[in-house]
């Protein structure tokens, strides 16, 4: 598997704060990657700069070589690397359907002159828009609530709606934050199915933020643990889970004087 | 290409019947022929309401369109009165040079939200009247009067804009044509917003980061969209300098600025044609209150928070369905 994206000792700070300190890691073509860690680990803040919506302080990231850290959001979305937000970051007054076709502004191929003119590009463009927000929806399980209004959806059904707004950018990377946040078991069971259907039948590669611990040893290949801004691990499932350093990051470490 | 519904069609037939023979019609029967530039100005104030109708699409609160209306109005004056052009290729090229000028501005504001955006648009209004005090291009206080009336424009000797100072009924004439400008204005209005560039200022107006992270460069779609607000604002202001035959500092003001956003929220932010009725609804509603005398502004006031209350979407909610007839 050739690497698709170069985390380079990264490091992001606010004033005094130190939110990431030197990280580095790869991420692989195709494959589902977590970024794990307790709260204020700094697990957003990575997330956001892979997506370039914050600068990074020192180090960059790379995607197939090219820089595509310190730029802005919309040419690294160009480039391919889209990330979804949490469940409150949607198109409210949109339609499903609407909210996903709208997304597709980078597969446009008539420019908005032309669309205001109604050119033949443009006809065609708005009928492909249209095909593919049908297919998508259907694709991620959404056709029968293609017509709804994304303010009166139920919260599972908003994460999904994430994605369908991000992948209907034709992403080759995609950043999910935090998709599991929130979900009782059945749900999170479909959006893993959902997650996985993503990586394999479209070739889109996965990273995600998430605190489900038992969601993220069922759906990662490699798992990064971050805390206190660090790195501490890297590695599969079961290698994680057996990681002293994440253990103690996560339980606390054993505290002599007391002898636990 | 606009495609309009059959009730839509019926609807905009009838609205193009009542203007340009409806009225016309009816004024010459009641003898009211001041109607006539009330209702020329409601067309061009109209056209400047869109302006600020439109940035309120991208989610910015505009209440500097009075601005470009002055900018407009002066370009046009200078280039008619200094430079002898015709009136009718001031016109655009007043529209242009507002909108150059909402580029300029627009690139630093334009990235404050909220309130903070619009406390800057509310003093633009201010500095163009002090720069067109202190300019001697634009003759300080004494401001350009006496403009000709537009002239004719006549192609390969067909004349398609008849000379308006060599007839008999200037009024009937800035009426139509204004109301010309003014269909147009909308019409355009309404294939923007129901084009994909209105889906993307819509996506913008509900979530600027998630319009970012689908690829929306949402820093050039501010600008342009600012830019014809503002060209807009520039050709309703020049068209309204031609039919005074005059501009001052004062011809646009931050009261009328902040008209022009009420216009909006009275008609109604989410329909296109709600500039227009509000425009239509708050001018002739002050003129309509005139005889209450010194409790004209009391009223007027407790009527239009009535409205704001009660009708928070603006009127044209009363109506059910979305309001996109044109």
């Amino acid at each position: 598997m050739s690497t698709l994206l170069q985390v380079k000792n990264v490091t992001k700070k606010y004033g005094g704060l130190t939110a990431n300190n030197d990280i580095s890691f790869d991420v692989d073509e195709n494959e589902i990657l977590s970024v794990i860690g307790p709260n204020g680990a700094g697990k957003s803040t990575l997330f956001k700069m892979i997506s370039s919506f914050t600068p990074t302080t020192s180090g960059e990231v790379l995607y197939r070589g090219d820089r595509i850290s310190n730029l802005k959001p919309h040419i690294v979305a160009r480039k391919g690397i889209v990330r979804t937000f949490q469940e409150t970051t949607i198109f409210k007054s949109m339609t499903v359907h609407e909210s996903v076709v709208v997304a597709q502004h980078l597969r446009a191929k008539a420019s908005l002159a032309g669309y205001f003119w109604g050119s033949k590009t443009a006809q065609e463009d708005v009928a492909a828009f249209g095909k593919y927000a049908d297919e998508l929806l259907e694709f991620l399980g959404m056709s029968e609530i293609s017509d709804e209004l994304a303010s009166n959806l139920p919260q599972g059904n908003l994460r999904a709606l994430g994605v369908a707004i991000g992948l209907a950018t034709d992403p080759k990377v995609l950043l999910l934050d935090e998709p599991f946040a929130g979900m009782n078991h059945d749900e999170t069971m479909s959006m893993v199915g959902l997650v996985r259907s993503v990586r394999d039948e479209r070739g889109v590669t996965v990273m995600l933020v998430e605190h489900d611990m038992p969601a993220v040893m069922n759906i990662s290949d490699r798992i990064i643990v971050l805390n206190f801004g660090e790195k501490i691990a890297e590695g599969t499932p079961s290698e994680i889970q057996s990681n002293e350093k994440v253990i103690e990051a996560y339980l606390g470490s054993v505290d002599d004087e007391i002898g636990m | 290409m606009l495609n309009f519904s059959a009730k839509q069609l019926v609807g905009v037939g009838l609205f193009l019947f009542a203007i340009f023979v409806g009225v016309p019609l009816i004024i010459s029967a009641t003898g009211r022929w001041d109607f006539y530039f009330t209702l020329t100005s409601v067309a061009l104030l109209a056209i400047a309401s869109a302006g600020v109708w439109l940035t309120f699409y991208i989610g910015r609160i505009n209440i500097g369109q009075g601005a470009f209306a002055l900018i407009g109005a002066y370009v046009s004056a200078i280039l008619v009165v200094k430079a002898g052009w015709s009136f009718w290729i001031s016109l655009p090229a007043a529209g242009l040079f507002a909108a150059l000028v909402a580029i300029l501005i627009g690139l630093p504001i334009l990235r404050l939200r909220g309130v903070y955006f619009a406390m800057i648009t509310l003093v633009l209004t201010q500095v163009v009247t002090l720069t067109a005090l202190a300019l001697p291009i634009t003759n300080g206080a004494k401001g350009i009067s006496s403009i000709p009336l537009p002239s004719g424009v006549s192609l390969f000797g067909i004349p398609l804009i008849p000379d308006f100072a060599a007839m008999e009924n200037t009024k009937l004439a800035f009426y139509y044509s204004a109301c010309i400008l003014m269909i147009v204005t909308y019409a355009a209005l309404y294939r923007l917003v129901n084009s994909r560039l209105g889906h993307l200022c819509r996506s913008m107006q509900q979530n600027e980061e998630l319009a970012s992270s689908i690829g929306v460069n949402i820093a050039y779609i501010r600008i342009v969209i600012f830019a014809i607000s503002s060209f807009f604002g520039g050709i309703g202001g020049a068209m309204f300098g031609s039919i005074a035959q005059s501009v001052y500092p004062s011809s646009f003001q931050v009261a009328d600025s902040i008209n022009f956003m009420l216009n909006c929220f009275l008609g109604g932010l989410g329909y296109v044609v709600g500039p227009m009725l509000g425009t239509l609804i708050l001018y002739f509603g002050w003129d309509l209150l005139f005889e209450l005398g010194e409790y004209q502004l009391l009223v007027y006031s407790i009527i239009l928070i009535a409205v704001i209350r009660f009708l928070p979407n603006g009127l044209l909610s009363l109506r059910l369905g979305k309001g996109d007839q044109k």
